[in-house]
């Protein structure tokens, strides 16, 4: 039986799972950015309506 | 007024407390059976999903009634702290000036009367139904009667972390089964070396060990976890 | 005029304690780690790459094994990874309870998923090695076994952390859960240890007994190392983000996002 596939899959495996921990705190952090401009907007158009 | 103790005592209090406890779960008694029906019924469960070798049966018994021993304990643990919870008692008892070290104590030997006790007083007929040898039968016993306390005692832990969640009940198992597996090692190999008629006591030693430990540092970790859940 | 003489007396010290504290302040950390975290992942990325290319191309097949051994470079580095990371989370978590610190609060949080992730691989990795190796997929061996209930305990932590609302009772709650599974984690992993000599007789090794070749055993190691920098920059990220989360209505967060639009 040859090892070749296992091997694929354990580092394929390895791969996938360890680049989505690397990266979806950044998805995370784009998002949150945006949240964060919007607050920003809301907050400056109501100091613009106010005044 | 108060007959025998003195409520202000560090005794009295876990007295009236464990004496509180009793008395509402008596006047609930039917919510009592629920651990007790549920035992039974899990396992009466096996013989019905496996086949009722009895070859089989007595095999896989230990480790039958223990795990069933573990769920019912999960199940009947959340009711340890959240009607006092919910009702703000637990706060009053945090600062009635009382170790919550001792109130957790008090609250943890009412479960485990109301719900271990029963387990280990149920398991001759459980073990009967798994057919599990005679001569193990007073060694699983002896595991249900150290190890129930222990589960209680960790357990609280997990109780004290959850019981401001909603549905802490769900989460609570996922915390507390991986700190049983020790437990449910031990007491299995306990019966299992008893059957097949090998030296089991130092697995009793084991458990000793264990009950003694959760007794000293159990208690300190509930009332820690209970002070963060009620911030 | 005093207290400035008192400052000129003893720089060394006082620079040290001055970094810890200012660590302490949410902007200040997050500008500070923001400039270092991508060397982090270029020094991983290197030795990672180097560690790599050593033991897939260059290393020969186990003797015994075939080349089944090249899971070696994943598995055991996640394994290491998964243990020491529930290790690093223990101890941010103590200091986090007994100092409340939120900084070191929200490390310990970050650091669960990532060790659940190491977690995850070092199983898939051994599963996938213990199948040409001895034919099942998995088997109930002290060390996977050991390893579902790290993943379990990772879990809770994270769990429970997601399940209380209010973000600091939430960590200290996760915290001490972290803390008692770290007691318990020598129990269990030597009850599982001694549960699987009981029933098996003999533990497999995946190695099979025979001490490792140093052309295996140096791209193993690289990769040990490398992939602390994968954890420490992945744990900085995730921090940072968290940071920003919950202070997102504080002056310094919106300060900072306005700058990155112009």
């Amino acid at each position: 039986m040859s090892h070749l596939p296992f091997i694929w899959a354990a580092y394929t495996i390895g791969t996938v799972v360890l680049l989505w921990c690397a990266f979806a705190p950044l998805v995370r952090k784009r998002s949150t950015i945006r949240d964060i401009r919007r607050l920003i907007q809301i907050e400056e158009s109501n100091r613009d309506t106010d005044t | 007024m108060s007959p025998e103790y003195t409520a202000g005592s560090l005794s009295g209090a876990f007295a009236a407390l464990v004496r509180r406890d009793l008395l509402l779960a008596f006047r609930r008694r039917t919510e009592l059976m629920f651990p007790v029906i549920f035992l039974l019924v899990v396992i009466s469960l096996f013989p019905l999903g496996i086949g009722p070798s009895p070859q089989l049966l007595a095999r896989i018994a230990p480790g039958v009634i223990w795990i069933a021993a573990l769920l019912a304990t999960v199940i009947s643990l959340d009711a340890l702290f959240r009607s006092d919870f919910e009702d703000g008692t637990l706060e009053q008892f945090v600062i009635s000036g009382h170790p919550l070290t001792l109130i957790a104590l008090a609250k943890i030997a009412t479960h485990w009367l109301v719900a271990g006790l029963p387990i280990v007083l149920l398991s001759p007929l459980l073990a009967l139904w798994m057919n599990l040898p005679l001569d193990s039968l007073s060694v699983m016993v002896v595991t249900l009667a150290l190890g129930t306390p222990i589960l209680s005692l960790i357990g609280s832990i997990g109780v004290g972390l959850t019981i401001s969640l909603k549905r802490g009940g769900q989460l609570l198992s996922l915390l507390v089964f991986p700190l049983y597996v020790p437990i449910l090692i031990i007491a299995t190999a306990a019966v299992m070396a008893a059957t097949d008629g090998l030296p089991y006591t130092q697995f009793l030693g084991l458990l000793i060990a264990g009950l003694i430990t959760s007794v000293t540092l159990a208690p300190f970790a509930a009332a820690a976890a209970l002070k963060i859940s009620l911030s | 005029m005093n207290t400035n003489v008192a400052v000129k007396d003893k720089p060394r010290k006082n620079a040290l304690v001055m970094f810890i504290h200012k660590l302490g302040s949410p902007p200040w950390f997050y500008n500070f780690t923001g400039k270092f975290i991508p060397w982090l992942w270029m020094i991983f990325i290197v030795l990672a790459a180097w560690a790599l290319y050593m033991g897939l191309f260059r290393a020969p097949a186990d003797y015994l094994q075939g080349e089944s051994v090249r899971i070696i470079y994943l598995h055991v580095p996640a394994a290491w990874m998964s243990m020491l990371i529930y290790g690093s989370m223990a101890v941010m978590a103590f200091i986090a309870l007994v100092w409340r610190i939120r900084i070191v609060e929200i490390l310990a949080m970050c650091s669960a998923p990532i060790g659940a992730a190491f977690t995850i691989v070092t199983l898939t990795a051994g599963s996938l090695w213990g199948r040409p190796t001895w034919g099942t997929y998995w088997v109930w061996d002290a060390r996977l076994t050991s390893e579902l209930v790290l993943l379990f305990l990772y879990l809770g932590v994270i769990g429970l952390y997601n399940a209380i609302d209010e973000p600091r009772k939430a960590a200290r709650a996760a915290c001490l859960l972290a803390i008692v599974g770290a007691v318990n984690l020598p129990i269990i992993h030597y009850s599982v240890k001694w549960w699987n000599t009981l029933h098996q007789g003999s533990s497999v090794s995946l190695l099979g007994g025979s001490s490792i070749d140093a052309s295996i055993l140096w791209p193993m190691l690289i990769m040990a190392f490398a992939v602390k920098f994968y954890y420490a920059a992945n744990l900085l990220t995730r921090a940072r983000v968290r940071l920003l989360e919950q202070d997102v209505r504080k002056g310094w967060v919106k300060d900072l996002v306005r700058e990155q639009r112009t």
